[in-house]
This record gives structure tokens, C-alpha cells and sequence, in this order.
């Protein structure tokens, strides 16, 4: 394989089957987006959001890149942006471990920190107020609001399930964005009405504290739930279980939200007689290797564990 | 059907406090008249015009039921009806 532009490399990653957790008649497969150059599925949006950018001029060498995110999403731009000549300005909340940061910094992403804030949304409604206070200067991709977060999906993830697993009955992939879940989900049902698509979704668990109304809950504009048959809620404890499994059984070195898609399908495919179940796992493992996760026994719940939301 | 009723958060306060309560019923309309008996206000919270409330994921067990029968999903002994808002992407 050979490419012009580490661009080039993003998408076109291996499904694997679940040979040890397919229960019988039914075979479940994992679609390994840590395969791709950073490591996760956001690779593909980034690409595709600084692309649609350029395209229709929101997006020129004089401006720069800001988007609110201290995950996978500021790495992908950080990466995309660097290969393209852009600067790229990530706005954190505070609690974001010193890791992440330095992964970010690595990438080429600059960093901004919205003080006092503690939520992804948070770190929204700063970069929000930068824009607005200098449009010119600054091209915010916003991935909860972008079409070419889904699009990506329907133009690459999609058609590369169905090229692999021409007979899936099931997608299952986790809830973040819905850009996943949208943009593959329309693409199979479009050649495929009778593909069921299943959202995994973390329990907030305590974490909902902080929210005062029911209001302030957060549906992505992205997201389109008509395209949903199904949603299961996974909670932490089950996620790290089931990422630890992978490994164990089937030598998949995942990541947590990789677990709970895991755990969905394979629930699902248990209540089949026979049939096909593709997983998306947004990431490998390796940005989770601080919290020990292959290495401690979950049984018991761990109060550091269930307090937050891990994808 | 004797079921458990658990919400999270700020939605406590509408059980004055409690993380879960005991209710009955054989759907989960049934169970949310049964807990507004006790706890008036809580229905309110979960739906309005006779449909879940947009922002508002009921579980039972694990299953949002807004994909299963709704608010006539029907219930078993022992099972659990999860009330939790609706909430995506948290770290991103």
C-alpha cells in the first residue's frame, strides 16, 4: 500500500469476526477504526469537515481551526490540519487529564482552557464566544452540527460495511456525536431497508447532577433518531468488562466505548437464530492505558470508574 | 407486576430524595400513574401529551422502551425501569 498523504490512509479498516463472543449461528464482527492514522473513527470526519471547508471557503489559510474537544476529534483535526498547513486551536474544559493535552500538543494542536468549565459543553459555549468575537479569524468545524460528520460515514464507513459484510442484518455502534450511527445508518438502510441499526449508549450514572433541568439534556443536531431501531444503555463497570474480554478472548486491544458496542451486540445477537451483527469500535486501546483497565479485576464497582463518562 | 422505578441526578428530588422507589403496574404507563400517586409531580417529568418527553430515555432494564411499545411496553416482575435524560457524546 502506497500513499501520497497520510490523508490517504484514513478509512478502509479490517472487519474482524468475533470468533470466541459470536454465540452460535450468528456471527458478530468488529470493525477496527483504531486502524486508522490516529487511531479512531474521527479521523474520517475531521478529513471530511476541513475538506467541505475549503471547499466552500469557510475555511482559508489565514484562519485558524478552533474546535471544543479534549478526545479523539482534536487529535483527528490536529493531524488533518498539520497535513494541510492549517493551525488548529483546541478549547479544553479544566479537568482534562495531562495526557490528553500532550497528545494534543504532539499532534501540532495548540490549547486554550475554558476556565471554569468542567463539561464538553462548556468548552462549546467558549469556543462559541471566541467565534463570535472574531469570526473572521477563527472556522469552528463543530462536530455535534456538521452534515459532513455523517456524510463521512455515508460516503466511507458505510459502504465499506456493506462491501465486507454484504448480508448484515444488525449495526451497532456507540452513541457520541450520532455522525456514526446516522451516516452508516442511512447507507444501509438506503440498500438495505431491513438493516436495524442499535445505538450503545454510557449511563450518565451521578454525573447528571450537575444537569438542573431535564432541558438541558443534549440531543446533537447531527443525530438523526428516526434512523435508530434500537438503543441500550451500557454502564461503565459492563464497558471495561466487556473491553477486557476483548482481549482476553479474541486478542483486540480496544477501546472502552469498543467494549460497550461489544456488549450491545453481542446481546443483540443472542436473541437471534442466525445472522450477521457489525460492531463499530471508535478506537484502540491506547489512550486508556492510565486507568489500568487490563490490568485490575471489575467485578466489584469502583467509584472512580462510575463517575464518569468514558466515551 | 412489582417493579423498581430508578432515576439519577436532579431527578431525585421528584422522589423526594431517593435514588429508586418500589412501583406496580403491567405497563410502563401503568408504573409512572402509579408512582405520580405517590409522588406527584414525577409524570410530569417523564411526559407530557401522553408521550415521553423528548429529552427523557426510559430504560426497562436496559432498553430504551421508545423502541419497544412505548409507554405500553409491558412489564415483568422484577424488572427495572431506568428514567434518565437524554445525554450524548461526553467526552468527544
Amino acid at each position: 500500500m502506497l500513499a501520497e498523504s497520510v490523508l490517504d490512509t484514513i478509512g478502509n479498516t479490517p472487519v474482524v469476526r468475533l470468533t470466541h463472543l459470536s454465540p452460535p449461528g450468528v456471527n458478530v464482527y468488529a470493525k477496527l477504526e483504531g486502524f486508522n492514522p490516529t487511531g479512531s473513527v474521527k479521523d474520517r470526519i475531521a478529513h471530511f469537515m476541513i475538506k467541505a471547508a475549503e471547499e466552500s471557503r469557510d475555511l482559508t489559510p489565514d484562519k485558524i481551526v478552533l474546535e471544543p474537544t479534549s478526545g479523539n476529534t482534536g487529535i483527528s483535526l490536529a493531524m488533518v490540519c498539520r497535513a494541510k498547513g492549517y493551525r488548529l486551536l483546541c478549547v479544553l474544559p479544566d479537568n482534562v487529564t495531562e495526557e490528553r493535552e500532550s497528545l494534543l500538543r504532539a499532534f501540532g494542536a495548540e490549547v486554550v482552557y475554558a476556565e471554569n468549565a468542567t463539561t464538553t459543553n462548556d468548552a462549546v459555549y467558549k469556543a462559541q464566544q471566541m467565534v463570535a468575537e472574531d469570526p473572521e479569524r477563527y472556522f469552528m468545524p463543530y462536530q455535534y452540527g456538521n452534515e459532513n460528520n455523517p456524510r463521512a460515514h455515508y460516503k466511507t464507513t458505510g459502504p465499506e460495511i456493506l462491501h465486507d459484510v454484504p448480508d448484515i442484518d444488525v449495526f451497532v455502534a456507540g452513541l457520541g456525536t450520532g455522525g456514526t450511527l446516522t451516516g452508516v445508518g442511512h447507507y444501509l438502510k438506503d440498500n438495505q431497508p431491513d438493516v436495524k441499526v442499535v445505538a450503545a449508549v454510557p449511563h450518565p450514572g451521578d454525573l447528571v447532577q450537575g444537569l438542573r433541568a431535564i432541558e438541558e439534556g443534549f440531543i446533537p443536531p447531527v443525530l438523526d433518531e428516526s434512523v435508530l431501531d434500537g438503543r441500550i444503555v451500557v454502564d461503565s463497570i459492563s464497558s471495561f468488562n466487556m473491553t477486557k474480554e476483548l482481549m482476553e478472548k479474541e486478542a483486540i486491544f480496544a477501546g472502552i466505548s469498543g467494549g460497550a458496542v461489544v456488549k450491545v451486540a453481542v446481546r443483540v445477537a443472542e436473541r437471534m437464530e442466525s445472522g450477521n451483527v457489525v460492531a463499530l469500535l471508535a478506537d484502540g486501546g491506547w489512550k486508556y492505558l492510565s486507568t489500568d483497565l487490563w490490568a485490575k479485576d471489575w467485578g466489584e464497582p469502583h467509584e472512580e470508574v462510575q463517575g464518569k463518562i468514558w466515551w | 407486576m412489582a417493579v423498581e422505578v430508578r432515576v439519577t441526578g436532579s431527578m431525585q428530588k421528584f422522589l423526594r430524595g431517593q435514588k429508586s422507589v418500589p412501583a406496580e403496574g403491567s405497563t410502563v404507563l401503568d408504573v409512572l400513574n402509579h408512582v405520580e400517586a405517590d409522588y406527584p409531580g414525577f409524570r410530569d417529568l417523564v411526559m407530557s401529551d401522553g408521550q415521553l418527553h423528548r429529552f427523557v430515555n426510559v430504560y426497562l432494564n436496559d432498553e430504551d422502551v421508545r423502541y419497544l411499545q412505548q409507554l405500553d411496553t409491558g412489564l415483568k416482575d422484577g424488572d427495572i425501569l431506568s428514567v434518565l435524560p437524554a445525554l450524548a457524546g461526553g467526552a468527544a
